[in-house]
């Protein structure tokens, strides 16, 4: 008798796709009953397959699985009668009503029709769903879509609940409540949940932790018990004089230090040793101050992940080509901005400017219309009303020489999968009219710059995600822009890759490019000089990170975060609007 | 089948059918594409030769050329224009204005009567060779007849080789209409079995619901019966709605049993739908999946089912392939049930035909279906 809800023992799973991919390479785990278990780690970890592995959707290549107490390999079917799973793209069906889903899922699952409306209640209060319960799924926002999956999911009260990335572009009112719902059934159902994740702060909320990379397990347990292996190597330096990218920026070359990251208006530091820095050997001759903090997952995670590389290159950005500080200051200018689909507006009202050099970011949760403002600003889309200038034009009109003053990087991998990577970067160079010596010279810097150079023959199809958006990231800088947008550069990238970009993003700022960027992680916006947040595509505030985090600081909450910070102003508005309604 | 199954199976069939009531491309594909396709193949094609231009070349008007050229206008295959030399009638011919010549020589009433030489010439534009033929064979039919005509108004009578008497059966005012009509309901079958289905499966495996039905206690049956079910009552629906189009707005005559045609098209539905699920197994997203089935049996049906194109003229290694076309056998029972009626001998083999191949495609279907992701 196994009293564990699910056990894998030394699983391996491989695929073929063109060459062999090890997915999972040996992983023996068992997960306790009625417990709420996460799964982390980098995108391409193997997250997704092992939930797969688990739901009876695919085979192991040798190894076993046991589902409560049954072989899901022998057994699908009974396995799957008493667990539900939730798929990364959730299957809802968009044509149907909020009811009509969960109808099918409750005859799909065999719930007796007399149970049902005490059930429906349940779930619908739970979720909020009950005013919309006529309202097609597909007119759903993301965040409630999302809650209807779950509520889907949990029609039948399984035993055993296995989530993919759940929470993955949720805004974070909605993915806090995606938790309670999920602590709920832990709870008074006794439910056992698995759920993976790309989000490190949310492994903090699981009772325990798998930690997979690269398709192997590399640790169990509470999250405690990681960030208790950093113990007494986390520090919060804060300085007076130097402003906090530069003090990252300075933080992350100095000796012992393993990693340095912005928080706030603060750096955390995770040192190499147990052993607090001295601020002289830090930084010599600047004043700064040094305070030991808690250690958090993050902290772990990275400690365990990160090799120190001290022989990288320093990254060096040649200063913009044509940087004139007599011109006007403000170089792009968005002024009551409005994009209309049909009678759905996706931009209302948007007013903003960006100054030369600044980082500017737009924060929302998926949908709240970042990417359309993005894509009108670069001249994409048309505007259906408002005004835009960027660098004093509007790219929609502009003629191509404008065009090439600003440097694009979409939100999906765009460049030429069967190109290589060199071939990739020659073909964008040449795009923006870059020819003979000067090329080569730019491909020369790329490759070096984003140590890309012992992949340059490699087809950008089958670099690592990390890589693919470095490689995005060259390809957007090769004609030096003065502007340049950022989509989404950090959604679904690793830890790692993402503190990398945010240095290679600070460097460029600081030699005068200006950045726009949109992220729908909240911590990034600390990394920006001054940002906006959208909700359902109006902007709720401006200002600086500080200024964002200072109204929402209360009595209780002496030093919020910007989750914080944004959760109330989603709050705010819905206050707002209940009372106007 | 116990009550959960029930219960399963229910709730997937209600979950389709409110898709199809709610997707405008399903209904379009079931109802008004026929419409659009009955009424271009109904009215638009039409493979008759009618009022085809000719030119008629009178070089001395007489009493027996105005004769013959009444024949020619009389005919209704024929719309006549008249030249008074060869070289205007063949500029006209080179200009596409007409699509034959006919000539009448000056000495055309003398050799007439002297029995000799043929006394007229007669120039078809080749560029189109069926219509050529045509054209041909139509100048030489109003030819003779004229002339045995004539001759047995001078009370003489002609010599001729050989005559024929023509009967033509089952089709007998040789409208394309009544032929082609029958044949489209199995192409209207085809896009709503293999076409419509292949699409709606790979539109699950594309927005990710598939996943999720994978994982809920559903049997491979249940799923699979789930699809069948409501794409055989909507290739059902918009059969019957082509068979009444066909009766009451073409005039049709359906001269077969109405159950053979029915059992027939039900057969017919259950290997379209097969080989529409065949295809989603293999291409999970909808433009592959729309490609392939537009390649693998909608064109085919449409060119090698004789519908369109007669069999027995095609090249025999090509005439050997139109044996794996499913539409080919249902087309050869539509068209007799539809002109002939109850042909037992056609229409035996056919079903028995239709049959096997469900049988091999369902068998194909089990096998290759799991509720695994590859």
């Amino acid at each position: 008798m196994n009293t564990a809800a699910l056990t894998f023992s030394t699983v391996s799973k491989t695929f073929t796709r063109g060459r062999q991919v090890s997915a999972l390479a040996e992983v023996s785990f068992s997960i306790q009953p009625g417990r709420v278990t996460g799964l982390i780690g980098p995108d391409g970890a193997g997250k997704t397959t092992l939930l797969r592995l688990a739901a009876g959707l695919l085979l192991p290549d040798e190894g076993e699985i046991q589902v409560l107490d049954m072989d899901a390999l022998a057994e699908p079917l009974k396995v799957q009668s008493s667990i539900s799973y939730m798929p990364q793209r959730f299957g809802l069906y968009e044509d149907l009503s909020v009811q009509e889903n969960l109808d099918l899922y409750a005859d799909l699952q065999g719930l007796p029709v007399a149970k049902r409306p005490a059930r429906y209640a349940e779930l619908m209060q739970m979720t909020g769903l009950s005013p919309f319960a006529e309202r097609l799924a597909g007119k759903l926002s993301g965040g409630m879509k999302q809650k209807l999956g779950l509520a889907c999911t949990l029609v039948h009260s399984p035993r055993l609940l296995l989530l993919d990335e759940p929470t993955v572009g949720v805004d974070p009112v909605s993915r806090r409540e995606l938790w309670q719902i999920v602590y709920r059934q832990v709870q008074e159902a006794g439910m056992t949940v698995l759920l993976s994740t790309a989000y490190l702060d949310e492994a903090e909320r699981c009772d325990e932790v798998l930690l997979l990379h690269q398709g192997k397990l590399l640790d169990q347990g509470k999250p405690a018990q990681f960030s208790r292996s950093v113990a007494g190597r986390t520090f919060q330096v804060s300085s007076n004089a130097l402003s906090h990218r530069r003090l990252q920026e300075t933080l992350s070359q100095a000796p012992g230090v393993l990693d340095a990251l912005i928080e706030g208006e603060t750096v955390r530091l995770v040192m190499e040793t147990a052993c607090a820095p001295a601020a002289e050997q830090l930084l010599p001759g600047q004043d700064i101050h040094i305070t030991a903090v808690e250690p958090c997952f993050e902290d772990a995670f990275i400690a365990r992940l990160k090799v120190r590389q001290t022989d990288a290159p320093p990254v060096e950005f040649s200063p913009s080509a044509s940087l004139d500080k007599a011109e006007d200051d403000v170089v792009i200018r968005v002024d009551k901005l409005q994009r209309r689909f049909g009678d759905f507006i996706a931009v209302n009202n948007v007013s903003f400017s960006v100054r030369r050099g600044e980082i500017f970011g737009l924060l929302g949760a998926n949908g709240a219309g970042k990417s359309t403002t993005f894509r009108m600003l670069c001249g994409l889309l048309p505007v259906s009303s408002g005004e835009l200038a960027v660098a004093g034009y509007d790219l929609r009109r502009a003629a191509a020489t404008a065009r090439g003053r600003i440097g694009y990087m979409a939100q999906k991998f765009s460049l030429y999968s069967n190109l290589s990577v060199r071939q990739n970067l020659r073909f964008f160079s040449s795009a923006y009219g870059l020819r003979g010596k000067q090329q080569k010279a730019r491909l020369e810097w790329a490759l070096n710059t984003f140590e890309l150079a012992s992949f340059q023959d490699v087809n950008a199809g089958d670099l690592p995600l990390g890589y693919k958006q470095r490689l995005s990231f060259a390809a957007a800088l090769m004609h030096e822009p003065e502007i340049l947008f950022l989509d989404e550069p950090t959604s679904g990238v690793d830890p790692l890759a993402r503190r990398e970009f945010w240095a290679r993003t600070n460097a460029l700022a600081e030699s005068g490019v200006t950045v726009l960027v949109t992220t729908h992680f909240m911590e990034e916006a600390n990394y920006c000089d001054r940002l906006v947040i959208m909700a359902d595509g109006e902007v709720l505030a401006a200002g600086t990170p500080l200024e964002m985090k200072m109204q929402a600081r209360t009595v209780e909450h002496p030093d919020p975060t910007m989750e914080d910070a944004f959760i109330q102003l989603i709050e705010q508005r819905q206050q707002t609007s209940e009372t106007a309604a | 089948m116990n009550r959960l199954a029930q219960m399963r199976l229910w709730g997937l069939i209600r979950k389709e059918s409110l898709q199809i009531l709610r997707d405008p491309s399903s209904i379009a594909i079931a109802f008004i594409m026929p419409v659009v396709l009955l009424f271009l193949f109904g009215y638009g094609v039409s493979l008759d030769a009618k009022h085809i231009p000719v030119g008629i070349v009178i070089e001395q008007p007489d009493r027996e050329t105005q004769s013959l050229a009444g024949a020619f206008e009389r005919s209704e295959f024929f719309s006549p224009q008249y030249f008074s030399v060869i070289q205007t009638a063949q500029k006209a011919l080179d200009e596409h204005q007409i699509d034959g010549i006919v000539w009448l020589r000056s000495n055309f009433s003398a050799q007439l009567l002297s029995n000799s030489a043929s006394p007229i010439g007669v120039i078809v534009n080749g560029v189109d060779s069926n219509q050529a033929n045509i054209t041909q064979r139509y100048i030489t039919g109003t030819w003779q007849a004229w002339l045995s005509h004539y001759a047995e108004s001078r009370g003489q009578s002609l010599q001729m080789p050989v005559s024929v008497e023509q009967r033509v059966w089952f089709n007998t005012a040789l409208s394309s209409r009544l032929f082609l009509v029958p044949g489209l309901i199995a192409i209207v079958m085809t896009l709503i079995g293999s076409l419509l289905t292949a699409m709606v499966v790979a539109r699950e495996w594309e927005r990710g619901t598939m996943e999720a039905m994978m994982v809920t206690p559903l049997r491979r049956s249940e799923i699979l019966a789930g699809k069948l079910i409501p794409y055989f009552v909507l290739g059902m629906g918009g059969m019957l709605f082509s068979v009444a189009l066909a009766v009451w707005q073409f005039k049709v005559p359906l001269h077969g049993s109405f159950w053979l045609l029915m059992l027939s098209s039900a057969l017919f539905m259950l290997v379209a739908l097969a080989i529409g699920l065949l295809i989603s197994i293999v291409a999970k997203n909808q433009f592959v999946a729309g490609l392939l089935a537009i390649i693998v049996t909608f064109l085919p049906a449409f060119i090698l089912s004789g519908f369109l194109f007669d069999i027995h003229s095609m090249p025999s290694w090509i005439q050997f392939i139109t044996y794996l076309v499913p539409a080919r056998y249902f087309v050869a029972i539509l068209q007799t049930l539809f002109l002939a009626g109850d042909v037992w001998s056609v229409v035996l083999p056919n079903i028995g035909a239709l049959l096997m191949m469900a049988l091999f495609y369902f068998l194909l279907v089990w096998r290759k279906f799991h509720k695994r992701l590859e």
